[in-house]
């Protein structure tokens, strides 16, 4: 610090970079300018532009006047708000046994905290119709046997409930890893003190862990409230996501409703993101000290042990349903007004792998490339982030991590805005082409990428690359043969983790495809769900979605345990003792 | 019987099948500053917090105040432990935390505000009362830590290595603060120390761990005049251990031939000799043995000295440094006296 503060003016005006890295973070931010920065300006222009130019309102008039957009207004603001609710009632008992208790079905917890994430909701959503709906097997079951109907699936709760079962584990993990990051001296001093159970609860463990379940819940709202395949497909369309998508698609592109729905639902989600930050603002518990231990993990009573079986099994059996749903789905000859299928066949697997194999190599290529591009400019970013001193480098890691404000449904309409009229030699527009759309999966996941790199490089302590330069090696060497290397692990599960995030993306891939020849699998299993028909084949196609993407996450995990298990076996360089 | 402060008899505890402690015994009294000092390792943090409740031997009793209290769980126990992390709990003020346990005790909100000034007056920290602990320099949050733990008024207040989180130059006065307010208070307290001097400045009595054992316990003089065994004489301080036979009240080793003051059981013994006990004597008449100088470390008030005697024993010594006394140069020779009254056999 006072070394800045007192080399002279000139030097601290002096552009601190290299040529090649002036380079590198120019190319990072005119791919990031072209595919983020500019189509969702555009949306926010074409929102508050007049006919005949100039600056208005009076779209923003027209949608407060309107009673259907103010409906949805509301109904996604009380379906996110709810889905929070539920999904909260689900993982905070899930996370308090999970992280303070020694409970033999911890193995369990940790599996129903991963199940929900490799299935994308909408593929869910038609299975929990057949489960839950009005027609669905508990129903017909109800009925029989007391005459009574849930209406779990109808309109809006039908969305809040798959969404809450989708997204509890976003809260299950943040909170339990707070929870097990607070360090076991808090509870012992409260407990010295004379505070025990519930109280100590309370008091201390509960207040230290806020900032953990403030996280996964806003992670929560922001997914709902942007979400667009869900209620699609659940056919609910008096929300703000599927109201912006139906003005794009069918009243066409220059129809101002649409952007006028994108500013509102990227306003709120950066307004939903902001307030947590706020609440969180000097909350920042980092309570683990050295050779302090995490929370103490305790024994439970043969009470508490029976009530938390009755908490976990109810649980677990609710979060498998979609699973077992669209298996069975899949497997099925028919599945209509009854329990269960009349009978089981394979054919619907043989249709979707003879009709349409392209769904399948169209997701490995497309999401491979996104993937490998997102995976380079991670490492770019964080990079010239961390280890330069390139100006304005700060901004180019906010506005690459701002796509993740940003729903892929505005992203999508900000792209076909942009570049509609942009045509390839073929004829066609590079807007919908194969490459635009590769391009944005790349976008949407590259937050994703990016923190796993950072924390990759993190992991790499200053001084491995000190040594290197000090032994004659440049900055590109260091970067290639020191850096990276020590980054491989992470890297790779940074990989697999946009991989799998891109192969189940669905509300941009909506706006952009328009052949299914160009389709990915998550299009395919739109188009097919959309008719009676269609279901079968539709579910079949999920499964091998859950598989492709319960493969990479097991991979991503299995990379991440490696490096941690190599990490742990090195001697880490340390400050004071 | 009962020392009234606290007592713990023939406690052994271990995590599974490591031992930590191994049928420790020592009687705290009432109102005494005691001292658990030992090398890291020594199960001296594992018996503090034993007394804490934080865990409960594998064998034997702990009595506070002349109860049993081994079962009894941290939170009914009053034993104020001051943690070596502070444990400060950073989402509450300085007022939340020193009056939670006051709460915890339901004591009424008028006389509960009261203590708390109190306590915090204490340690001279009252106008810092609504700042959060992530406000507060290392040692405003040590001597939070220790008003919180105060305020209940416990029966006995645990010190877990309390200076080891502050700057070298803090520690002396923090210490002194420290021993102020036990005096004051007259409370039963234990310190945790691996640091010889801060146990020495500190303590009424202590007691000496190594691998879960007590080695010896007494006041800090006691144990430096007179060690119980080579750990304890190496640990207090510098001390030449050096291994021969007693034989009719004389000690012999190499050359050094010594006629002890006390009765010692003849055979194989150790004569531990701290480096006071020997005086260097720079003209060649007037010592009773003859050394070489190997080392000479110059240390500002003292000087070390490696010698060497004829039959190859090495001693440390140290002589006060006085201007115009040069320090000896390394192969110098030098005759030296050993002071009977001075050395212990182990």
């Amino acid at each position: 610090m006072s070394a800045t503060a007192s080399r002279p003016w000139g030097a601290r005006l002096r552009i601190e970079a290299s040529a090649s890295q002036v380079a590198a973070a120019a190319i990072v931010a005119a791919f990031l300018l072209a595919f983020l920065v500019v189509p969702v300006g555009r949306v926010f222009l074409t929102a508050f532009a007049a006919a005949e130019g100039g600056f208005t309102l009076v779209h923003f008039a027209d949608f407060f006047r309107t009673s259907l957009f103010i409906e949805s207004f509301w109904n996604s603001l009380y379906v996110a708000g709810m889905s929070v609710i539920f999904a909260s009632l689900l993982a905070v008992p899930l996370a308090v046994i999970l992280a303070r208790y020694r409970f033999p079905g911890s193995a369990l917890i940790a599996v129903l905290g991963v199940l929900p994430l490799v299935m994308p909701p909408f593929v869910g959503a038609v299975a929990m119709q057949l489960i839950f709906g009005r027609n669905g097997t508990v129903n017909l079951l109800l009925m029989d046997w007391f005459d009574v109907r849930l209406d779990l699936m109808e309109g809006l709760n039908g969305v809040i409930f798959v969404q809450s079962l989708h997204y509890f584990p976003f809260i299950l993990m943040n909170l339990s890893a707070s929870l097990s990051n607070i360090d076991v001296s808090m509870e012992e001093a409260g407990q010295n003190l004379g505070a025990r159970g519930a109280t100590l609860l309370r008091t201390i463990v509960l207040p230290l862990a806020l900032p953990g379940y403030l996280a996964g819940a806003s992670l929560v709202f922001v997914k709902v409230f942007d979400d667009l395949a869900t209620p699609l497909l659940l056919n609910v369309t008096n929300m703000l996501a599927p109201q912006a998508y139906l003005r794009v698609t069918s009243v066409g592109l220059g129809d101002p409703m649409g952007y006028v729905i994108s500013v509102i639902l990227v306003v709120v989600s950066v307004a939903a993101m902001a307030a947590s930050a706020l609440l969180l603002r000097g909350r920042d518990y980092a309570t683990s000290q050295r050779g302090g231990g995490g929370l103490s993990q305790r024994r439970m009573t043969p009470a508490g042990r029976i009530m938390a079986w009755c908490f976990v099994v109810p649980a677990l059996l609710l979060v498998l349903a979609p699973h077992a749903g669209i298996l069975l789905l899949s497997l099925a000859t028919i599945w209509s007004f009854s329990p269960l299928p009349d009978g089981f066949t394979l054919a619907h697997y043989a249709t979707v792998l003879r009709e349409t194999p392209q769904f399948l190599t169209n997701t490995l290529l497309f999401c491979g490339i996104a993937a490998f591009i997102d995976v380079v400019l991670g490492v770019v970013i964080a990079w010239l982030v961390h280890r330069t001193r390139l100006p304005g480098r700060a901004l180019l890691d906010l506005v690459a991590m701002s796509a993740l404000a940003v729903p892929g449904l505005v992203l999508g309409i900000g792209i076909l805005r942009t570049y509609f009229d942009v045509h390839l030699p073929g004829g066609d527009s590079l807007a919908t082409s194969w490459i635009m759309l590769t391009i944005v999966l790349a976008v949407r996941r590259l937050p994703y990428a990016l923190r796993a790199a950072t924390a990759a490089l993190r992991q790499v302590h200053r001084s491995l690359e000190e040594a290197a330069e000090n032994l004659g090696a440049g900055s590109a060497t260091t970067l290639a043969r020191i850096v990276v290397p020590l980054m491989a692990g992470g890297l790779a599960a940074a990989f697999v983790t946009s991989f799998a995030t891109a192969a189940v993306e669905l509300s941009a891939t909506l706006v952009l495809v328009t052949r299914d020849v160009d389709a990915p699998l998550s299009y395919g299993i739109y188009i097919y769900m959309q008719s009676a028909a269609g279901r079968g084949p539709g579910a079949a196609l999920g499964v091998i979605a859950v598989v492709v993407v319960a493969i990479c996450t097991w991979a991503a995990h299995a990379f991440a345990e490696r490096e941690r298990r190599r990490r742990s076996r090195t001697v880490e360089p340390r400050g004071a003792a | 019987m009962s020392a009234q402060g606290v007592d713990v008899e023939g406690v052994s505890f271990g995590y599974g099948a490591t031992r930590v402690l191994e049928d420790v015994s020592l009687s705290i009294r009432k109102g005494e500053f005691f001292a658990f000092l030992g090398p890291s390792g020594s199960g001296k943090t594992t018996l503090l917090r034993l007394i804490a409740g934080f865990g409960t031997p594998d064998r034997g009793r702990i009595l506070i105040g002349g109860r049993d209290m081994t079962r009894t769980p941290p939170w009914s126990r009053n034993v104020g432990l001051v943690f070596q992390n502070y444990a400060l709990w950073p989402h509450m003020t300085v007022a939340q935390n020193v009056a939670f346990g006051l709460e915890r005790r339901r004591v009424p909100r008028a006389e509960r505000d009261r203590r708390v000034r109190a306590a915090l007056d204490m340690v001279g920290l009252a106008h810092l009362i609504d700042r959060r602990p992530a406000q507060l320099s290392g040692g405003q949050q040590q001597r939070v830590a220790i008003a919180r733990t105060l305020a209940i008024e416990p029966e006995v207040l645990l010190l877990d290595e309390p200076l080891s989180n502050l700057d070298a130059a803090l520690r002396a006065g923090v210490r002194q603060e420290l021993v102020e307010l036990q005096r004051r208070l007259g409370l039963t307290t234990i310190l945790v120390t691996h640091d010889q001097e801060e146990a020495n400045a500190a303590a009424d009595r202590m007691a000496v761990l190594d691998g879960g054992r007590v080695l010896q316990m007494g006041t800090p003089t006691e144990l430096y005049d007179r060690p119980a065994n080579r750990f304890v004489a190496s640990f207090l301080g510098t001390a030449n251990l050096i291994d021969g036979t007693v034989e009719g009240g004389v000690f012999r080793a190499g050359g050094i031939t010594l006629a002890l003051r006390e009765p010692a059981t003849p055979g194989r013994a150790t004569l531990a000799l701290r480096p006071q006990a020997i005086r260097l004597h720079r003209d060649a008449s007037g010592g009773a043995l003859a050394a070489r100088v190997l080392r000479t470390e110059f240390l500002g008030g003292h000087v070390r000295y490696t010698l060497e005697l004829q039959e190859g024993q090495q001693l440390t010594t140290e002589e006060v440094h006085l201007r115009g006394r040069d320090p000896l140069a390394p192969g110098g020779g030098v005759q030296l006296e050993i002071d009977p009254q001075q050395v212990s056999i182990l």
